[in-house]
């Protein structure tokens, strides 16, 4: 089945409205007639920016890990808690389903967006026709549960609230929350920047004489260099 | 303007005619990578005022009551949600105070109050000023809301407390969980649709001017039956 795209159609949707224009090139930034919002084809350097975002989360991410959240002091004395050995404290005290959502919202989700926003972006800039759909899925995937990973930042925020008793019990938030809470913040920005419609575009570009998987695969690599100048879909 | 019925999916481009849909929870689905291109939300306009009118009310408790207090050999300590952020800033722990804020207060109050700003108006059949600016504070506004994450991460705290002290619920608690079922009912209305009313809605004030007077009579017995369908926010209609 083939499909138009609003880029071959010589159209471009509002990304803030959906309204459908047009495209006219003497404008150079154009503006939705509807909203008003700024016009272009793709996001704007999406995989730059996605790549910069990511390269500092995943620079984030091993503070995030190794520094402390948690600091308690009490009458037994003081300990620092990271995030991990605050799953391990979960599973040992019997707690395991609990063990189980904080490694999964803590640990896995950011892991996860880490490596699935990579992928997506090299096989985004190598212009592959790899899985399109299971590509999409993924990226909708990350959209959904990369808010999931700032549980760890509201448990500490309350947990310090709350445990204030003085020369009994006092537990202070440490360095490790704030990297921690940047790095789920960063993959956020970096999975928004980053334009599922890339995935597509290179599916989109194959002609009716490019069905074969072989060919296919031959051709992206040489047509890499001139398709990128002839359609250039990737910026605006 | 021959581009009005068209609609192109937002993951992966493709063009499509918008066809409209029938029954008040039928989506329209990119056949090509499967993203949900639009809702048929607009019969649902006088339930969503409602429930983002609710949310609003029960915001304001889950800010102003405690959420939890710990009772330790009876030394006790309870916090409400602002207590925590200022325990958090006092502690030089400004940037964590400010993204819990963000999260948890800031981000969602905004949608709350921008939401009820347009919808309000667009039941009663205007385009309220600075309408576009509005919507798309609303669409950045709305991935930063974390109300249902802070949600568990309540529950947690609440476990791993319970080793420690006596955890007593307050009444914020519960605020904050009917807050987050409230605001998974918000979150699926979609903005967007938002700009299609209002076309339709400069689009029928333009239409009866050159025609009789019978026509603007019309359109504004539709409009007050609009406002009058305001106390059954169940009901749909259809404008």
């Amino acid at each position: 089945m083939k499909y138009v795209t609003a880029l071959r159609a010589g159209l471009v949707s509002c990304h803030a409205c959906g309204r459908v224009e047009p495209r006219i090139r003497s404008i150079t930034p154009q503006h939705c007639s509807r909203c008003g919002a700024r016009l272009h084809r793709r996001n704007p350097d999406s995989l730059m920016r996605t790549w910069a975002l990511l390269l500092a989360a995943a620079l984030l991410y091993i503070p995030a890990n190794l520094l402390p959240v948690m600091h308690t002091s009490s009458l037994l004395g003081s300990e620092d808690d990271t995030i991990m050995s605050g799953v391990v404290y979960f599973w040992t005290s019997g707690d395991w389903p609990l063990a189980v959502i904080v490694f999964i919202a803590s640990i896995m989700v950011p892991m996860l967006k880490l490596s699935v926003l990579v992928l997506l972006t090299v096989t985004a800039q190598r212009r592959s026709r790899w899985r399109p759909t299971q590509r999409t899925k993924l990226y909708r995937m990350v959209e959904r549960i990369g808010r999931w990973s700032m549980l760890d930042v509201f448990v500490v925020t309350l947990t310090v609230a709350l445990v204030r008793f003085k020369s009994i019990a006092v537990i202070t938030a440490g360095p490790g929350a704030i990297a921690f809470g940047s790095v789920v913040i960063l993959t956020m920005i970096a999975s928004m920047q980053f334009d599922p419609r890339l995935i597509w575009d290179t599916v989109e570009g194959a002609d009716s004489s490019v069905k074969k998987k072989a060919k296919r695969a031959s051709r992206a690599q040489d047509a890499q260099g001139s398709t990128q100048q002839s359609q250039d879909p990737t910026h605006d | 303007m021959e581009h009005d019925n068209l609609i192109a999916c937002h993951e992966c481009d493709t063009l499509f005619q918008k066809p409209r849909l029938l029954g008040s929870r039928a989506v329209a689905r990119c056949p090509r990578c499967g993203a949900t291109l639009y809702r048929s939300a607009y019969r649902r306009l006088d339930g969503i005022s409602a429930m983002t009118l609710a949310a609003l009310f029960t915001f304001l408790i889950a800010q102003a009551y405690p959420i939890l207090e710990l009772d330790a050999n009876g030394i006790t300590s309870q916090t409400t949600l602002f207590g925590a952020l200022v325990a958090l800033w006092n502690e030089d722990m400004q940037i964590v105070a400010v993204m819990v804020f963000c999260a948890t207060t800031l981000f969602p109050l905004t949608e709350l109050v921008a939401l009820l700003y347009v919808l309000i108006p667009i039941r009663s059949g205007y385009v309220p000023a600075g309408f576009n600016q509005v919507l798309r504070m609303i669409q950045f506004v709305r991935p930063w809301g974390m109300i249902e994450v802070f949600m568990l991460g309540v529950l947690i705290t609440i476990v791993k407390m319970v080793s420690l002290a006596r955890v007593i619920p307050d009444a914020a608690l519960f605020a904050f969980g009917a807050l987050t079922l409230m605001f998974a009912v918000v979150v699926m209305f979609d903005p967007r649709t938002l700009w299609d009313i209002a076309d339709e809605l400069t689009a029928r004030r333009a239409r009866p001017m050159p025609r009789t007077a019978a026509d603007s009579a019309a359109a504004a017995v539709s409009a007050t039956l609009t406002t009058t369908a305001a106390g059954q926010p169940s009901a749909p209609h259809q404008g």
